[in-house]
């Protein structure tokens, strides 16, 4: 009989292969030089180059960044607002407001854009890169929130309680003592939305008129309009950035890593 | 904000752009065309959930029983994927599965087979596609959850003579049970309404409720209609939270 340890270890190389094979098979072949075939015809930069002179992706990735910060700067704004209301006044009808605030978090995703394009065609407002904007906040709002209060309920209340005792302000107890012992949890929550928002596609791709193609939408474009090599590059390209980004939010977290994923897992 | 928005679905639905109330597109619905491809979605939610949970549940238990040095890189190398664009990982299928692909080539190569496969644009391509997407989303609860289990249960069950396996089906399953449910919750729902996977590696073939909606908005602009679809499955994912809320609460926030 085979030994179950080896089992185990057998479906769990398996399922990480899975889970990886397709992505490296799709870097490693951005560069090869061949045009269409999987047959290996030399190494090549030229998708790269060719990537590079690519003025809409250029654009498009301008479009990317800019909605990435806008959104995350209003979502963070709003969302530590929206936390401390929520968790340090007594807010009439809070468990509506907590199923509200949970429900854009477990939805699929395509009813979040069906209902915002709905929205904005209702209230008439021309779909553009504004309205991209918006849908991204609305989504990264609830996550914003959520990880801002578990921080504040964790945070002790004496803190806050003797500041004011010392004679601070409101503005000053929140300048001075709340935010500074917030920061972990809003630079956590700003570094989430803005990776979440660059990679969403299917709520921008609802809410997006012309003029505003982001980086998912090239891609996705590129993908149905027909198979060129440069979206081989253009995919490796992206998985790298991530991977690089999740490294240096790591690294700049400089907590333990296990507590840090626990956390944001919570979203 | 957001229920602004997702309020006006709702009143889409009573009328939408003519503002006139019917039940009309609920009657449309009850087709066999549309039961059909409500039929079909639940059928790939499922069938991708009992698989992400066939192939996740042996990872998770190896992670969480992984030496200490490497369980933290073993989780990350779970989570990544969760970084990484959707759009670009559904894409790597497309260049494993086509008729110049990976697979074909590699199976034509050695002679296996003369003609290429057809996988692309097939219920099975989604299937595939499905499963890679949102398995992670199954790992990282199971993970969490059999990581709290103490290690001492199972050497108590080897010492009343369990085996390996029994002490995995009757000692850690069963209180795998919160994870079990918590990961089933994340795959399921997201695959429900799944749009992006069916669409591109389903190529327009295969429709699912995801695709439905789209088409029903961008492409036949029959947004009303669209809105009703949406509404009722939003009422099949909050049955389904409802249904799993008690047990998808231990998982949360701890």
């Amino acid at each position: 009989m085979i030994k179950p340890r080896w089992v185990l270890l057998m479906a769990s190389v398996g399922a990480m292969l899975f889970l990886y094979a397709p992505v490296f098979l799709l870097i490693i072949f951005s560069f090869n030089a061949s045009p269409m075939s999987v047959r290996w015809e030399g190494l090549s930069f030229q998708w790269y180059l060719q990537l590079l002179g690519d003025h809409a992706l250029f654009e498009a990735t301008q479009n990317s960044l800019l909605i990435a910060l806008t959104s995350t700067v209003c979502a963070v704004i709003m969302g530590t607002g929206a936390a401390m209301v929520l968790e340090r006044r007594a807010v009439r009808g809070v468990r509506f407001l907590n199923a509200a605030l949970v429900l854009p978090l477990v939805i699929p995703e395509i009813l979040m854009g069906v209902s915002l394009l709905l929205f904005f065609v209702m209230i008439q407002v021309p779909l553009g890169l504004i309205t991209v904007m918006i849908g991204h906040i609305a989504f990264n709002l609830p996550l914003v929130i959520l990880v801002i209060r578990m921080r504040l309920r964790k945070l002790d209340p004496l803190l806050e309680e003797a500041a004011r005792d010392l004679g601070a302000s409101a503005w000053q107890t929140f300048r001075w003592v709340t935010l500074p012992l917030l920061r972990p949890a809003i630079i956590g929550s700003a570094l989430m939305a803005f990776t979440i928002s660059l990679d969403d596609f299917v709520v921008t791709f609802f809410t997006a008129g012309p003029g505003a193609t982001t980086l998912p939408l090239k891609v996705f474009s590129m993908i149905k309009t027909g198979i060129t090599p440069e979206i081989n590059a253009l995919s490796a390209v992206l998985v790298m950035v991530s991977m690089a980004l999740i490294g240096l939010a790591l690294i700049l977290q400089g907590k333990p890593i296990r507590q840090k994923i626990e956390g944001s897992y919570q979203g | 904000m957001v229920m602004f928005g997702i309020s006006f679905a709702t009143r889409g639905i009573y009328g939408g752009v003519e503002w006139i109330f019917s039940w009309n597109n609920y009657i449309r619905l009850a087709d066999p065309l549309y039961g059909n491809i409500y039929l079909r979605s639940f059928l790939f939610a499922g069938l991708t959930t009992l698989m992400c949970l066939v192939l996740g549940f042996p990872l998770a238990y190896a992670i969480a029983r992984a030496p200490q040095r490497w369980q933290p890189l073993l989780f990350i190398l779970v989570l990544i994927p969760f970084w990484t664009n959707f759009l670009v990982r559904t894409y790597a299928w497309f260049f494993i599965l086509r008729a110049d692909g990976l697979i074909n080539s590699m199976f034509m190569g050695m002679g296996v087979i003369s003609e290429p496969l057809e996988i692309l644009y097939t219920d099975l391509a989604v299937f595939i596609g499905l499963v890679y997407g949102y398995l992670p989303f199954m790992v990282v609860p199971l993970v969490i959850v059999i990581e709290r289990i103490p290690r001492t249960l199972e050497e108590a069950a080897k010492d009343l003579y369990a085996t390996a396996w029994s002490t995995v089906w009757r000692v850690i399953l069963p209180l795998s049970k919160p994870g079990i449910i918590g990961g089933c919750v994340l795959v399921f729902i997201p695959t429900l309404g799944a749009f992006i996977t069916p669409y591109l590696l389903g190529g327009g073939r295969s429709m699912l409720l995801g695709t439905l909606i789209q088409q029903e908005f961008l492409v036949i602009r029959d947004w009303p209609f669209g809105a009703a679809i949406s509404f009722v499955l939003m009422g099949m994912v909050l049955l389904a939270l409802l249904v799993t809320r008690k047990h998808a609460e231990m998982v949360g926030p701890s």
